[in-house]
């Protein structure tokens, strides 16, 4: 399972979402999944290989680094990924379920794969689900941001830290490896996941006013 | 310390660029001569070049990177002072941005499939066969999906030059020192610092810079050609009513189908009105498309 398997799943279920939907997909995929593997991912390869603290004391370095990186940047955004791609499943599962029901309710008259190729109105109980799915989406993408603001301190990362921690011997200076370029991407992926809320918020907004004005 | 990337994230990354240029190369159906020959040095001069050499040769930069000092984290903080972005994270955020313009001209062509459908649906032709038929039509680049096209050319040009320029403003010169001197803390006094693999770098960042060149001389070859055409186009033929708008071209091609449809089967019952235009008049005009 990778990340061209989710992008199989999401984009089958992307039929029944609005032109809104599918440029939010877009540009989760490029601009974050893409980066993310091409580029991030190759930043914070030696992070604790590279992690070196002024002192031979054995021990130190590991619980420097543990402490100042519980949870390293890219484990939070392939999991912020992985959980904001997620609802758009929530309306995958539904409009299956429908094609079952339909199908059961119809009886011989139709074939399933002529009902599974229908593209179904945003209307009704799918509208709730669409909707849910949308603030669900919402409610990820900021928690993510949220965290990684709240553990990291803000998106810069430091050139040195100082660790006092034992078995380190009162305080040692620290040096984190790329922080230049590990500020770049950071502040890069928080850019495109603002963008993502902001389109996600859109969406929101047009399908409540479609919803209204019916 | 190994010198070549692990095989597993090379593996996921060769993945993500062959998707990355499948998605791209879907728009190539629309696009111009010129547009095609674009796509192909994106994808065999960087994409495949920046996979396949650049990566190794940049690996082990940081590794590589050694300072004449005993002093812990001097490594670090000449490197990160002297390289705050490696050459190969610019191109390949470059290489990302450049493309991603050609996905506008992707979406109108998926609305106006869309409108067509709906069309066809109106005039009562909707067997899957017509359907497909709508999948696999080539539009011609005129009227909204001009200015689209035009309008990615553009951003594909500004892109392609902003990060020339961020380039050239973080990297001076194209030269790749053999040697720096870094004096930041906790470097003692001023040290030497040695870049590994300078003159490899040196060549790999020219051939990319040169090619970078090449394609927005592509692209501006493109802006004037797409111009010269519509030029002609307007000063050329009334015929083709090039200032009609291209729904307008779609509603009357149709009307003209269903007139002789009509005429074909003798039939009475018709889904769309003539309205304006005489059913002679129309028959001596060619079909839009």
């Amino acid at each position: 399972m990778s990340w061209p398997a989710l992008y199989t799943q999401l984009v089958g279920a992307n039929r029944h979402s609005t032109s809104l939907g599918k440029v939010w997909l877009s540009v989760l995929f490029i601009f974050r999944v893409m980066v993310l593997v091409v580029a991030a991912e190759s930043v914070w390869g030696d992070e604790q290989s590279d992690f070196t603290c002024n002192t031979l004391q054995p021990g130190c370095e590991n619980v420097c680094y543990d402490q100042f990186f519980p949870v390293s940047h890219i484990r939070l955004w392939c999991l912020q990924l992985l959980f904001v791609s997620t609802p758009t499943l929530l309306v995958a599962m539904y409009v299956a379920f429908r094609n079952h029901r339909d199908k059961k309710r119809l009886l011989q008259e139709v074939e399933l794969e002529t009902l599974k190729r229908r593209r179904l109105p945003i209307a009704g109980a799918l509208w709730w689900t669409y909707a849910c799915s949308l603030v669900f989406r919402l409610l990820f993408e900021g928690g993510f941001m949220y965290a990684l603001y709240v553990v990291y301190d803000g998106f810069h990362m430091p050139r040195l830290v100082q660790c006092d921690q034992w078995p380190c011997p009162n305080l040692v200076d620290c040096f984190i490896s790329r922080p230049t370029e590990k500020t770049i991407f950071t502040v890069f992926m928080a850019t495109a996941s603002s963008i993502c809320m902001v389109l996600n918020m859109a969406e929101l907004a047009y399908i409540i006013a479609k919803a209204v004005t019916r | 310390t190994p010198l070549a990337p692990p095989a597993e994230p090379d593996l996921e990354s060769k993945m993500n660029w062959g998707s990355f240029y499948a998605v791209i190369s879907g728009v190539n159906r629309h696009s111009t001569g010129i547009g095609r020959v674009w796509l192909s040095v994106i994808f065999i001069f960087r994409i495949l070049v920046l996979v396949v050499a650049a990566e190794s040769v940049w690996g082990d930069e940081k590794s590589g990177f050694t300072c004449n000092t005993q002093q812990p984290g001097c490594n670090s903080v000449c490197y990160d002072q002297f390289f705050p972005i490696s050459h190969i994270r610019l191109w390949a955020l470059q290489l990302i941005l450049v493309s991603t313009p050609a996905l506008l001209v992707a979406m109108h062509v998926a609305h106006r499939r869309h409108i067509d459908k709906k069309l066809m649906k109106r005039a009562g032709r909707s067997s899957p066969k017509e359907l497909e038929q709508i999948k696999n039509q080539k539009f011609q680049i005129i009227g909204a999906l001009w200015w689209t096209y035009m309008i990615s050319i553009i951003f594909r040009i500004i892109f392609e030059v902003a990060f020339l320029y961020i380039f050239y403003s973080i990297y001076p010169d194209f030269k790749m020192f053999r040697l720096v001197k870094c004096d930041s803390y906790p470097c003692p006094n001023t040290v030497d610092c040695f870049v590994s693999r300078p003159t490899e770098k040196t060549i790999f960042t020219v051939f990319m810079l040169a090619v970078s060149g090449v394609c927005v001389l592509l692209n501006v070859a493109e802006v004037l050609y797409l111009i010269g055409r519509a030029c002609k186009r307007c000063l050329g033929g009334s015929e083709d009513e090039s200032k009609g708008a291209w729904i307008s071209q779609r509603l009357s091609s149709h009307r003209q189908n269903e007139i002789n449809q009509l005429i074909a089967d003798h039939s009475l019952k018709s889904k769309f009105t003539v309205t304006k235009k005489s059913p002679t008049e129309k028959g001596e005009r060619c079909s839009a498309f």
